[in-house]
């Protein structure tokens, strides 16, 4: 393994408000980050589909929606892979959550989000947590190869106040 | 290690846990694993030389994570063992290693015919795959886990610490108890 920091790019800092993007999620849909105004999102950055650590990190995300939903919050997975790739990857592993490609202009929304390495040119394993406003409330960036597991995020989203948890509060109009 | 790096246990052992060893052991193991999980089910005789290294140093303890979405039996396995171990924790055990040895036969028909040895009825499992306290213990385990930073199946922690080196290494995995076990002395 050798230094995977050498070619990654700073993450966006906590208090940053998070870029708008929009994506596709399949080849008829796509996806922007302010359709989620007003609920907690959490972001998962990952290099690649099917590779045995992401697969593990997506599974076990998978497994935990009824914990997001709890906290209110939205998962959202993006690589730099193509829809048609993020659709069998979603069927296979009967994911139930968006899986957005990053993938024309490759890797534009992951560089934004500094969570994009140069020399693989696919996103990072970086993890983002935004409040109901949008704004950036916890990142994690792992090393190439190491499951970051989802006890950093839970804590994240607990620690949201009512008003960064609450898309009522959060001024949205619904 | 701080309570805040995601790798301790973050629900401690304690007597609620389905155990083996001695509960005065130096060292505690715990797996977070999934009875239909080909991993979990290569570490299943891991343990068990594990457990023949370190006879009464080492508490072995086993929570569930049930993948629900990778493993479609994964659930209903892992309810159906805490069922029969809500009535005997012997019981629990002949359960466990049933499931990890039949790893290709564990559908509800298989697993009624495991616990049926057992004394538990098909009727009391499908009730269980419905709801109660062996489907909401299965999720407690799984939510500790979730906490603790278990990031696949299985995951193992020795004394609180989750353990990142490679577990199929069983030298390693052995000095490594060891360790433990010399620091907790």
């Amino acid at each position: 393994m050798t230094t995977n920091a050498k070619k990654a790019r700073e993450l966006l800092a906590v208090g940053t408000q998070a870029p708008e993007f929009t994506l596709h999620s399949t080849p008829d849909q796509q996806v922007s980050l302010s359709d989620f105004k007003g609920t907690p999102v959490v972001l998962v950055f990952y290099p690649a589909d099917w590779s045995p650590v992401c697969g593990d990190q997506v599974a076990l995300y998978n497994e935990m929606l009824d914990e997001f939903a709890e906290a209110n919050a939205q998962l959202i997975g993006i690589s730099v892979d193509g829809v048609w790739c993020h659709l069998a990857f979603a069927k296979n592993g009967n994911l139930h959550f968006p899986l957005l490609a990053d993938f024309e202009p490759k890797g534009d929304v992951s560089k934004q989000y500094g969570a994009f390495h140069d020399e693989l040119g696919e996103s990072s394993r970086a993890l983002f947590v935004l409040d109901a406003a949008g704004v950036i409330r916890w990142t994690h960036l792992s090393p190439d190869g190491v499951n970051p597991g989802a006890a950093g995020i839970l804590k994240a989203l607990d620690a949201l106040t009512p008003e960064q948890r609450d898309s009522a509060s959060a001024g949205k109009a619904s | 290690m701080s309570a805040d790096d995601g790798r301790t246990l973050a629900l401690p052992a304690s007597a609620k846990d389905h155990a083996q060893g001695p509960a005065a052991a130096r060292v505690t193991l715990v797996e977070y694993g999934d009875y239909e999980c080909p991993y979990c089910g290569n570490a299943y005789s891991i343990v068990k030389q594990l457990q023949a290294e370190m006879g009464k140093e080492l508490r072995f303890i086993f929570r569930n994570f049930p993948l629900r979405q990778a493993h479609e039996h994964a659930q209903h396995t892992a309810i159906a063992a805490e069922l029969v171990g809500a009535k005997s924790e012997k019981d629990f055990w002949a359960m466990h290693d049933t499931l990890y040895e039949n790893q290709r036969a564990l559908d509800d028909d298989d697993l009624a015919r495991y616990a049926k040895t057992l004394g538990v009825t098909s009727a009391e499992l499908a009730a269980a795959y419905e709801g109660g306290p062996a489907a909401a213990r299965v999720r407690a385990d799984f939510r500790s886990g979730v906490r603790s930073g278990v990031n696949g199946t299985p995951t193992f922690f020795v004394n609180g610490e989750r353990y990142d080196d490679k577990w199929t290494d069983v030298p390693t995995f052995v000095a490594a108890l060891r360790a433990a076990a010399t620091a907790h002395a």
